[in-house]
Formats: C-alpha cells, sequence, structure tokens
C-alpha cells in the first residue's frame, strides 16, 4: 500500500507540475492570440477532484510504478478524459518492460507532439468498450478494440493472451477494469 | 504511525499542488471571463423579451417533455405525458387518468425518449409533438396549441420501443420501431429458442391531417433483431424508412459479448410506399392484438381510452422489393439522414469509424441487382455499392448525428465527450468541441427535416459531475448550448435539465406562439359534469356516490358551504373555472383528499374524488395564487355520521 501511495504521490507530483506548466504555456499563449475565447485543455473528467470514487482506469495506470511510460504516451496523446468516461472500458495496459521491448526509439518517435495521431491509434488499439475479468475473458475469440481493430483472445492454461500480450496481472477500476499486459499490442493496419 | 505520518505528509504535498494548480485554474477562468461575457450576450434575453426558438426536450425516465427556450435555457413548462403529474393533476385527476391505460392497466411512469415535431412538406409546422414511451410502447402526440398531451396509442407486438416517434415529411406516419424483438403473437415459450422465432415489429402509425388522429395503419413484421434508431428519408428518398439495427447474431443473453460478434450489422431500408400501396389493396392479415388507444377532447375536457383487438401485419416477403439491408459496421446506434434525403448515416457505437450510405448508390444496387446474400428472404446489399464514404476515426463512440442545412454535419461521440462537425461529400473533419460529459444526443432545430435552422446546437449529455453546485449522489442532468453559426463551434450556455434529457425537438418560436391558446371557451365546454352557470351549481346523491357541480371564480367556490356529506360517501368535485381571463387558473384542493389537488385553466371543467372517513367539518381551498383575495377562497364540506339523515345542503353567502 505504501509504495502505491508513494508512486502515486510521485506520479502526480509529476502530472501537476506538467499540468501547471501547460497552463502556464496557453496562458501566454492566450495573451498573444486573444481571439482565442475557449481554453479546453486540462478540462474535463479526467481533472474532477475525486477521493470517494473507486479510482478509475487512469488512476490505476497513474497509481503504478510499472506504467509511467503507458501514462505520458496517454498524457502525450490527450486521452486522459476518454479513459474517465463512463465507459466501461477495459484496458490492457503494457509494462515499461514492455515498451522496452520495442525497437529503440520506437517510444521517443512516438511521443514525438507530430506522431500525435499515430501514438493515439496505438493507444486505442489497448482499449476495448467493455468490462471482463480474464477468466471471462476465455469465452471470447477475438475483442473488437477502440482503434476499430479486432485483437485475438487465446489462452494458454491458466493464461489468457490478447493480441499476442499475456495478461500478468487485472486491477478492477470504477469505470471498468486494467489488464496489465507484457508486450505492447502493435495493430496490423 | 511513521508510515502514516508519512503518508499524511506526503498527502499534504500533494495538496499544495493541487492547489496551486487551481490559482493557475482560476487565473484560466479569469481569463475567461471577458470572452465569457460575449456567450453572456449570445444567449441573454432581456426580460419581458422572448427566446427566438422553442426547445422540446425529453425528461428521459421522467416520463415527461420540457419545453425551453433557446439561446437562453430558460424552462417554460414540464408537460406531464407517459407520467404523474400532480401539479397539473395530470393521470390524478378522474379527466386524464384514461390516458395512462394500457392493455396492461394503468400504467403511471415510461421512458420517454424522441420527441419530434410535425412536418408538412420537409418542414416543421408546428403542430405537434410526437414522443415515444420506452417501456410499456407507447407513442404520445402533444398538441402545440395547449401543450398538452391530447393522445396516446399503445403499440402492440413491441417492446422497449425505442426506434420512435420520427414522422415522415407530411407527417403521413410517425413511426415506432421495437428494441427487443419478442414472439408475436406473445407466447409461453423457452427464451433459448428465440432465434429465427422472436420478431421484430415495425410499426406505421398514421396520423390524420385534420385533427392528427392516431391509429395503426400496419405493421412490418421483420427477423428477430434489435431496431435501434430511425429516421426517414427525405426529397429523393421521401416514402422510405431507415432503421439501424444490432444484435443481428439474434443473441438472447450477455448481449454485450454475444451482439457484438459480426463485423457488421445492419440499416434496414423499408419503402413505406410500397407496403402502403399493397396496404391500400387489401394486403396484409389482421390479427389479434390488445392495446389502448387514448384521447383527449378540449371540448369534454376529458380522455376516453378504447381497447383495440386487432392490427395489420406485413411479412417482407409478402411486398418483393420493399426492404433491404444495408450492411453498417459494428452495432449502429444512430441513424439520421441529411436534409436532401442523400446521405443515411449509420453510427457504430463500437465502431470508430462514421459510415455513410448514399440512397441514390441504394437505389442503383437493387436495380441492378447487387445483392451480397440474403438474411430472412431480405435481400442483403453489397457494403461498397451502397457506401457513399466513411468519417475515419473522427472520436470514440459515435452516436447521433444532426445538420444544419449548410452541408456540414454534427455527431456526438459518447466516450471522447464532444461534437465533432465535419462535411458532407469530402468526409472532412473539421471542427471538435468537448461535452461535458458523454453527450448522448445532439439537436439542431429543425436538424431532421429538409430546412434545419444551423443557428445553434443542443449537446444533451449523460453525465454531470461536477458542472454545478452538488446536490448529493445524485446531481442535475444538463444540456449544453453551442453558436454553430460560424465555422468553428462555440460552446455558449450550460443548462440544467429536468430528468435525462435523453432528446429533443426545435423549432422557430414564431411557427408556433402565435397558435397558443389562452383560455378554453367556457360556451364551448362539453364536459358531462360541467356546471356553465353558476345557477347551476348543485349537489347530487346517487346512493353513496354524491357529485358536487361547483364553479369557481374570483374569488370564491359556488357553493362553497356543503352539509349533508357522510362517512363512507365518494365524493365527487366537478369543478368549472368561470374565468374568460388569460392566466388565472385556479386550484382545489380538500383535506385528506387521496389524490392531488386540480389546477383548472379558464373555461376548464376538472374532477377529484375525496372518500371522506372522519366526521367533521372540512375545509378546502383555492391552491393557485388566483387574485388579491386568494386566501379568502375558500369552502367547507360538513361529514356526518354515515348513519346520520341530515339532508344534503348546499350555499354560498346565506
Amino acid at each position: 500500500m505504501k509504495t502505491i501511495l508513494k508512486c502515486m504521490f510521485a506520479a502526480f507530483c509529476m502530472l501537476s507540475l506538467a499540468a501547471c506548466k501547460e497552463e502556464a504555456s496557453s496562458k501566454q499563449e492566450a495573451a498573444t492570440s486573444p481571439q482565442k475565447n475557449t481554453t479546453t485543455e486540462n478540462q474535463g473528467q479526467a481533472f474532477i477532484e475525486d477521493d470517494e470514487s473507486q479510482p478509475n482506469v487512469l488512476d490505476i495506470a497513474i497509481g503504478s510504478k510499472d506504467h509511467s511510460t503507458l501514462v505520458a504516451a496517454v498524457q502525450a496523446a490527450g486521452l486522459e478524459n476518454s479513459l474517465v468516461n463512463a465507459g466501461p472500458l477495459m484496458v490492457f495496459a503494457p509494462t515499461n518492460e514492455a515498451f522496452n521491448k520495442l525497437p529503440e526509439g520506437t517510444v521517443e518517435g512516438l511521443l514525438k507532439p507530430e506522431n500525435k495521431p499515430k501514438l493515439a491509434y496505438i493507444l486505442k488499439h489497448h482499449v476495448t468498450p467493455g468490462n471482463y475479468d480474464k477468466e471471462f475473458l476465455k469465452k471470447f475469440k477475438k475483442l473488437g478494440q477502440a482503434s476499430n481493430q479486432n485483437v485475438e483472445v487465446t489462452t494458454e492454461g491458466d493464461d489468457v493472451f490478447v493480441g499476442g500480450a499475456k495478461i500478468l496481472a487485472s486491477i478492477p477500476a470504477g469505470n471498468g477494469i486494467v489488464h496489465v499486459v507484457d508486450k505492447v499490442i502493435v495493430p496490423t493496419e | 504511525m511513521k508510515r502514516i505520518l508519512s503518508n499524511i505528509a506526503m498527502l499534504a504535498l500533494l495538496a499544495g499542488f493541487i492547489s496551486s494548480c487551481n490559482n493557475s485554474e482560476s487565473n484560466k477562468n479569469g481569463n475567461r471571463g471577458a470572452l465569457a461575457s460575449s456567450a453572456a450576450e449570445k444567449v441573454y434575453v432581456a426580460p419581458g423579451e422572448h427566446d427566438e426558438y422553442y426547445a422540446f426536450i425529453s425528461g428521459g425516465f421522467s416520463g415527461q417533455l420540457s419545453v425551453y427556450g433557446l439561446p437562453s435555457g430558460r424552462l417554460f413548462k414540464v408537460i406531464p405525458v407517459f407520467s404523474q403529474d400532480p401539479e397539473k393533476a395530470w393521470g390524478y385527476n378522474e379527466e386524464t387518468k384514461p390516458m395512462l391505460n394500457t392493455s396492461h392497466g394503468f400504467v403511471p411512469w415510461d421512458d420517454a425518449h424522441h420527441p419530434d415535431i410535425s412536418q408538412t412538406s420537409g418542414e416543421l409546422d408546428g403542430r405537434w409533438v410526437f414522443i415515444n414511451g420506452n417501456n410499456t410502447p407507447r407513442i404520445a402526440k402533444i398538441d402545440l396549441t395547449t401543450f398538452e398531451t391530447t393522445e396516446i396509442i399503445e403499440v402492440p407486438n413491441s417492446a422497449g420501443n425505442h426506434s420512435s416517434s420520427f414522422v415522415t415529411e407530411n407527417t403521413e406516419y410517425v413511426v415506432a420501431g421495437t428494441r427487443f424483438s419478442v414472439p408475436v403473437p406473445q407466447r409461453d415459450m423457452p427464451i433459448s429458442e428465440y432465434k429465427g422465432n422472436f420478431e421484430g415489429a415495425l410499426s406505421f402509425i398514421s396520423v390524420d391531417p385534420e385533427d392528427g388522429g392516431m391509429d395503426i395503419k400496419f405493421q412490418l413484421l421483420m427477423p428477430g433483431f434489435d431496431y435501434d434508431l430511425s429516421h426517414p428519408g427525405r426529397g429523393k428518398s421521401h416514402g422510405w424508412f431507415f432503421f439501424t439495427t444490432y444484435n443481428t447474431e439474434e443473441a438472447n443473453s450477455l448481449l454485450e459479448v454475444n451482439a457484438s460478434q459480426n463485423d457488421k450489422d445492419f440499416i434496414a431500408a423499408v419503402n413505406w410506399k410500397a407496403i402502403e400501396e399493397y396496404v391500400n389493396n387489401g394486403g396484409g392479415k389482421k390479427m389479434p392484438a390488445r392495446y389502448a388507444h387514448n384521447v383527449y377532447n378540449d371540448e369534454t375536457h376529458t380522455a376516453t381510452s378504447t381497447m383495440k383487438e386487432e392490427v395489420l401485419v406485413v411479412r417482407p416477403e409478402e411486398v418483393p422489393g420493399a426492404v433491404y439491408f444495408l450492411p453498417t459496421p459494428k452495432s449502429p446506434h444512430g441513424c439520421d439522414v441529411d436534409p436532401s434525403g442523400e446521405y443515411i448515416v449509420g453510427n457504430g457505437k463500437l465502431s470508430a469509424d462514421l459510415t455513410v450510405h448514399s440512397f441514390t448508390k441504394m437505389l442503383d444496387a437493387i436495380e441492378n441487382e447487387k445483392f451480397d446474400g440474403e438474411a430472412y428472404g431480405i435481400p442483403i446489399l453489397n457494403f461498397e455499392d451502397v457506401l457513399a464514404g466513411t468519417v475515419s476515426q473522427p472520436g470514440l463512440g459515435p452516436l447521433h448525428t444532426e445538420f444544419d442545412g449548410e452541408g456540414n454535419a454534427y455527431t456526438t461521440f459518447f466516450i471522447s465527450s464532444e461534437v465533432v462537425k465535419w462535411k458532407l461529400g469530402s468526409w472532412e473533419v473539421v471542427d471538435r468541441q468537448p461535452c461535458y460529459y458523454s453527450v448522448g444526443h445532439l439537436m439542431i432545430p429543425g436538424g431532421n427535416s429538409r430546412k434545419p435552422f444551423g443557428d445553434y446546437v443542443v449537446a444533451m449529455n449523460k453525465i454531470t459531475k461536477d458542472r454545478y453546485l452538488p446536490t448529493g449522489p445524485e446531481v442535475t442532468q444538463s444540456a449544453q448550448l453551442y453558436d454553430i453559426s460560424g465555422d468553428k463551434m462555440e460552446l455558449l450556455l450550460d443548462f440544467p435539465t429536468i430528468g435525462e434529457p435523453h432528446y429533443a425537438a426545435g423549432i422557430a418560436a414564431d411557427i408556433v406562439k402565435k397558435n397558443s391558446r389562452k383560455i378554453f371557451k367556457l360556451d364551448e365546454n362539453k364536459h358531462e359534469y360541467a356546471t356553465l352557470s353558476p345557477a347551476d351549481a348543485r349537489v347530487e346523491r346517487d346512493g353513496n356516490e354524491v357529485h358536487i357541480y361547483m364553479s369557481m371564480i374570483r374569488s370564491h367556490f359556488t357553493p362553497d358551504n356543503i352539509e349533508g356529506i357522510k362517512v363512507g360517501d365518494k365524493v365527487y368535485f366537478h369543478v368549472t373555472n368561470h374565468e374568460q381571463d388569460y392566466d388565472v387558473p385556479h386550484g382545489i384542493s380538500m383535506i385528506g383528499a387521496n389524490t392531488s389537488e386540480l389546477l383548472i385553466m379558464p373555461g376548464q371543467t376538472e374532477t377529484f374524488v375525496w372518500e371522506p372517513k372522519q366526521v367533521g367539518v372540512w375545509p378546502f381551498y383555492c391552491t393557485d395564487f388566483c387574485s388579491a383575495l386568494h386566501q379568502e377562497m375558500q369552502g367547507y364540506v360538513r361529514v356526518s355520521p354515515a348513519d346520520s339523515d341530515i339532508e344534503l345542503s348546499w350555499s354560498l353567502g346565506e
């Protein structure tokens, strides 16, 4: 528990700092371009303070030290608000190690602003509208992802693989479930 | 302990970070202040001025229809439709109870979803609003001279009446499609035998062009899919109707998995003119069915409920060439037709893309028989042959689309919580605005007609969370108004709504407001128990039933002293409002009456029942602050023991 808290704390601090920075820059922007009349960054459900409800899938990812790459990617792709939606959402969350398995430079490349749509697409390929535990997933042959592509579901003994990625752990969330996976599920298209 | 301390320290630090952000947040709001004032001007309607548009926003599970003004977002009236409303005595007084009658008995609630305004030549004519009750399938009609529900027809062979209640372009029909397929006729059978045995009824309810009277002309019995939403063709596609389907897998359990197996479901295209012709020539089969038809009459001020015994059904195979399936990706939800009638937009809620079909290509594919198989004898058109285009990856969870008449379409996205504007023909996304939060339907006044009024779009959200002052776990429901007159959409206003703002219909106020009635004429009052002159006021006994014929005018009841009522009597107060002046309703309520007040409009008669249980002298009074002497508007009823021999008597001012 303590570790999780500490991790959450660290992540939150980073987030808060990052958010503050972003705001500072958007303020400058607003000052230089007065015709820009609505600021929508950092607005939305992801930014509601709520310590009563069960953590949502975004909270869980942020709270996990093994998912800092994923969280950075979600932020770079601007997908925070989608991940706190009523969903239900099933997120296959590749660990940092899973990201490290990608060819060198891949993650850095994807995090560049010009690759935002591509990054968003890859991340959406890790999200299913639905909420099924690992056992229940065995009933499926495929899942339809938010990327509009399907991923295969296979089993080996007790293990369940989604798009070739093995489910390592599962954490129920307020708006769905997070399945920790050992691989990045790369879309074929 | 140390651990806890360190955790607390962390949390405190964390709180510090958050609050430091809050500061910049408030700065940001400060920056928005100047800009917000221009939005404020756009929605400001000065005191005494009128709004430009009426918006009829359904109350979803409140069973009501609310009337708002746009752009102000001001609420004018909540019209009870499939609900009891003690404020207006709707469903409580004797006159309106029959409106809520069904083949299942009195059902005082429903889930009111899709209001649609009547049309003439494809343009809104502002005569009636139709709305569907989902749960116990019904279609209601609201008269826009009185803004009251004047007719409700139950829909047999239907369940979860969701792809309803949309009108054809001359209001020839209001259409009601079943969401849940069921056994037709209903019968005792295993649920597991759903597939191939259940059927989905699409009901075409004719609307009398004179008085709006509704009658089920025919039901098309389709395969056992779920019929989700629908819209009529218009212009070139007038005569057709389009329905989205899901669960073409015909699953009967765990639909979230089992109804998502097919990569494509269908939009069903129905040539209703062809079926109408078939039916007019004696086609179709009458089958037994029980459904209530309830009509309210503005002269008798009373509703009647008639139980109908049969309905005409048609199966697709009887009318070759009348029904086709257009493959559409992934459980399409919204089914929207653009103002020209050329484009049929299917929003696959599990798809990331929007699919747009072409009516012209559809006709061509039909003519050249470009079929890709069939389902239950219904030809499936080849997807590529009917596809006009795809809006690729515009957002997550597309639901509904409306049109501005300028070549733009606006689609809501539930999961990414936004409205996206895109261009018909080029399919390019041109703008997006976030919704707070998780938008369902959206509404452009006239957006479902040949001639939309493309000034505003109203987004109706499913989730509000922190947008207003909190009110416990249940917070207000909410809509948002955007200005769409420019290239970019601009959020102008959040406003709270009654119940779930499921969907809405909007219309220029000028078309409707001139027809709004001010009073009911007393000399046209044909209520069975009306008291047309104070001289006719009286009390009559028939066994233990007592009928009080009462009139009311500022500021007294006639009679106001009544004696000779006994414990065990059933006392009917038939009260007629003799005012003939605009906006002078009166109310009446009796201590201990097991019902609501009455709220009686000028010239109208209403009735409530009181069954006195205790001996005494019991007062009644006017419940609507009517006049300077409103507090004097009161009376007494003397209740004697059941075996008393006191004669009935009544008086005023004696």
